[in-house]
């Protein structure tokens, strides 16, 4: 042995999980509500995907070049960003307003802040928020009523069937619609421990036992009010955003339980028919605090234990 | 007692259990530093000139916190050398030129008459924490014996590739039996708990065994998840006892005495012989190793001896590690020597040694869900770039067994144990600048 071997501090192994591969995780798990958007709403769907997550990954890399910063791209947050964004927009929205709802969700949600892990809130749920507020097209009543494509089911007088709503088969976001597509994209993050159990559950089990209470004990109603709107890609892919919700268990119960009380509260007394988005923004506020008041406890810090 | 603490899957890579174990009977020259355990280096007690053999000590334990040290092969004292120590501290070394015979010192078991005989003999037999830690086993022991509730003897080896506990267990339960009927003899132990990890079943079965084979107190084996780190000390009385050592405690204050298994059977073997700690079985391992196995050694011998009787490297590593993997030290070269808490050199490839890429915290928590003690390792390194001393000692920094399991698991790859060491070091600045001003 001629030449000096490397000396680093321990650790010296790494468990190889990456952000990269965490993000390609929920990029994969979301293929399956992806390919459903395209196969309910037609292949304009595919269009609005593609210029969300070009914007998304386009003016991240410009904001990285522009302000002099190591490029971050390669991270695939931006594109999770842009998929997750255009799933969760309708099918006609105008592309020019993806492009700007992309620019709100990574510069202004995102970028200003420091990046990747700084943000305050989920940049897709914000930028869609944003998008509800600003244009008309995603306001409703303005989902275009015609066969595929019907009134957003929470507005509606004549709700779809039971097993229509379950597959997705009725008017809303892209990728918000077919409940066996978000579920099977669920179980690949919870089975490749991006995620846990708690928020997704929490969530859409608050929710249930709200609206059950709401519908005079309807289990049918109760059903509908969960396979509706954008509870399931909600609690399973943006209310589990690491960066805006607590990583604690305890931390996660108290998420989950707030968010599902907010989604009720606004659905049933609110002046938009759907509240998933509002209600997760609601709880990325609040996420720092839920975080400081469910630290771990330090093990035998009080003192002597027998 | 709560459920077990968290930690993390790491590879095992095992693989040398079951190979069988080489010897180095013939090593030229042996370099022994006076300081391989925590405490005051030995004191030499030997020039250059002078004639040794096996097993002739060579360094005198100084003051309380100390340890005796033996020539490991017969032959002529060359140099009284300055040598830097893993830890960056400078001690003296003895280098042995060895005769090739191995003569033995003439030595006889102790007698043992009484609990101060016993102190005694662990003290001459030169054992000390064997795990890595190296603290004077002596010192340990020499408490009142109505504190010790609990002896629990360690022999989870929960970093990835280490074996050589396992197979010291496995082929050395004579002289871990005579020291535990010793320690229960003379120190008046009552309950003695060996802690095993679950998927190291042969061990488990042969220590079963063993505890069944005594009478009159307690042996028991007690079986831990496979997770690392289980062979920490405070997870070991936690996970055994349901006990918990505060931070800046030591397991006595909860009525615990915790040795490795290695040195258990170190003890046991200078009872019966007279023999002090002159070698050690290591676990020669790592991608770059052509044939990784156990290796047992005069402690001194270079490190390079020991790769090439496994045949050499398949190809060069890149780093070279005294110890595991997770907890393990650097070094730069195969020239220094084995030491007494030597229980691993490994030898890692390019591709083993590859870390990723360090890039943005995205707050996924897993550092805080994965850290045995609760610690927040994502609040702690936003306090260190602070240097908010106070919000560190308020996230109990000092805590920190500095396991890795943070950095292990951040997909981020953050220096997170890295910045948790710089922290304790900070708050230690800190507090003596406070100091000289008072």
């Amino acid at each position: 042995m001629s030449a000096l071997s490397t000396v680093t501090v321990s650790p010296h192994i790494h468990s190889g999980k990456t952000t990269a591969r965490i993000m390609l995780d929920v990029l994969i798990a979301l293929l399956p509500a992806t390919i459903a958007g395209t196969v309910i709403f037609g292949w304009k769907a595919l269009a609005v995907v593609a210029v969300c997550v070009v914007c998304c990954v386009g003016f991240e890399a410009l904001f990285n070049l522009a302000s002099k910063k190591e490029q971050t791209v390669g991270d695939l947050s931006a594109a999770v960003t842009g998929l997750l964004l255009a799933l969760n927009l309708p099918v006609d929205v105008p592309l020019w307003q993806c492009a700007v709802g992309s620019l709100f969700a990574i510069i202004l949600v995102k970028c200003l802040f420091g990046g990747l892990g700084c943000n305050l809130v989920n940049p897709a749920i914000t930028a869609r928020v944003f998008m509800l507020v600003a244009f008309s097209s995603l306001a409703v009543p303005s989902f275009p009523v015609d066969a595929v494509a019907s009134a957003t089911p929470l507005s509606s007088e004549t709700m779809p069937s039971l097993l229509d709503l379950f597959l997705g088969n009725h008017g809303g976001a892209i990728g918000e619609t077919c409940a066996p597509a978000l579920l099977l994209g669920g179980i690949y993050l919870l089975v490749r421990r991006v995620i846990t159990w708690h928020v997704p559950v929490l969530y859409i089990a608050t929710v249930f036992v709200f609206s059950l209470f709401m519908e005079g004990f309807d289990a049918v109603a109760a059903l509908s009010m969960i396979l509706s709107g954008g509870l399931f890609i909600g609690a399973f892919f943006m209310a589990t955003d690491y960066t805006t919700s607590p990583y604690t268990a305890r931390g996660k119960v108290i998420f989950a339980v707030g968010a599902g009380l907010l989604t009720c509260l606004i659905r049933y007394f609110g002046t938009y028919p759907e509240g998933v988005s509002f209600a997760i923004l609601f709880m990325n506020i609040l996420n720092p605090y839920i975080c400081k008041w469910t630290k771990r406890k330090v093990f035998a810090a009080g003192g002597e234990e027998k | 007692m709560g459920s077990y603490l968290p930690g993390i899957f790491t590879p095992h890579r095992k693989g040398t259990k079951d190979v069988s174990v080489a010897r180095i009977e013939n090593v030229q020259t042996v370099t022994i530093p006076m300081s391989m355990h925590i405490g005051k280096p030995a004191k030499p007690v030997v020039k250059v000139g002078d004639l040794v053999k096996v097993g002739t000590k060579i360094g005198e334990a100084d003051g309380k916190i100390s340890s005796d040290i033996y020539a490991s092969v017969s032959g002529k004292v060359v140099r009284l050398a300055d040598f830097l120590l893993s830890n960056g501290a400078t001690t003296t070394a003895v280098v042995i030129e060895a005769d090739g015979e191995m003569t033995k010192e003439d030595v006889s078991a102790p007698v043992i008459n009484s609990r101060e005989d016993f102190i005694a003999a662990v003290k001459q037999s030169g054992v000390v924490g064997l795990g890595g830690a190296g603290f004077p086993t002596h010192v340990k022991l020499d408490v009142p014996a109505e504190k010790i509730d609990y002896l629990l003897i360690n022999g989870a080896e929960c970093e990835p590739y280490i074996t050589s506990d396992s197979v010291t267990m496995l082929t050395r339960r004579d002289d871990i039996l005579y020291a535990i009927n010793a320690l229960n003899r003379y120190l008046g132990v009552k309950n003695i708990i060996i802690g095993l990890e679950k998927s190291n079943k042969k061990v488990i079965a042969a220590m079963q065994e063993l505890a069944a084979s005594v009478s009159g107190f307690s042996v028991t084996v007690k079986v831990l998840p496979d997770k690392y780190p289980q062979g920490g000390e405070k997870v070991l009385v936690y996970h055994a006892t349901g006990r918990k050592i505060p931070a800046g405690k030591l397991p006595i204050d909860i009525g615990c005495v915790v040795l490795n298994s290695t040195s258990v059977a170190a003890i046991g073997s200078y009872l019966r012989t007279g023999m002090p700690l002159v070698k050690k079985c290591i676990t020669v391992e790592g991608g770059a190793v052509k044939q990784p196995q156990n290796v047992i050694a005069p402690v001194g011998t270079p490190l390079k001896e020991l790769f090439e009787l496994c045949g050499g490297f398949k190809e060069e590593p890149v780093k070279i590690i005294y110890g595991g993997p997770m907890m393990g030290i650097t070094v730069p070269n195969a020239d220094v020597p084995v030491i007494k808490n030597t229980n691993a050199i490994l030898a890692l490839t390019k591709k083993e040694a590859k870390q990723p890429k360090s890039t943005a915290c995205i707050r996924c928590g897993a550092c805080v869900n994965t850290c045995p003690f609760g610690l927040a390792p994502v609040n702690i390194a936003e306090a260190y770039e602070k240097e908010d001393v106070d919000a560190l000692n308020n996230l109990s920094v000092n805590a920190c067994m500095e396991c890795g399991c943070c950095s292990f698991v951040c997909p981020g790859n953050r220096p997170l144990v890295q910045i948790n060491k710089l922290s304790k070091n900070l708050i230690r600045e800190k507090a003596a600048k406070e100091g000289n001003k008072s």
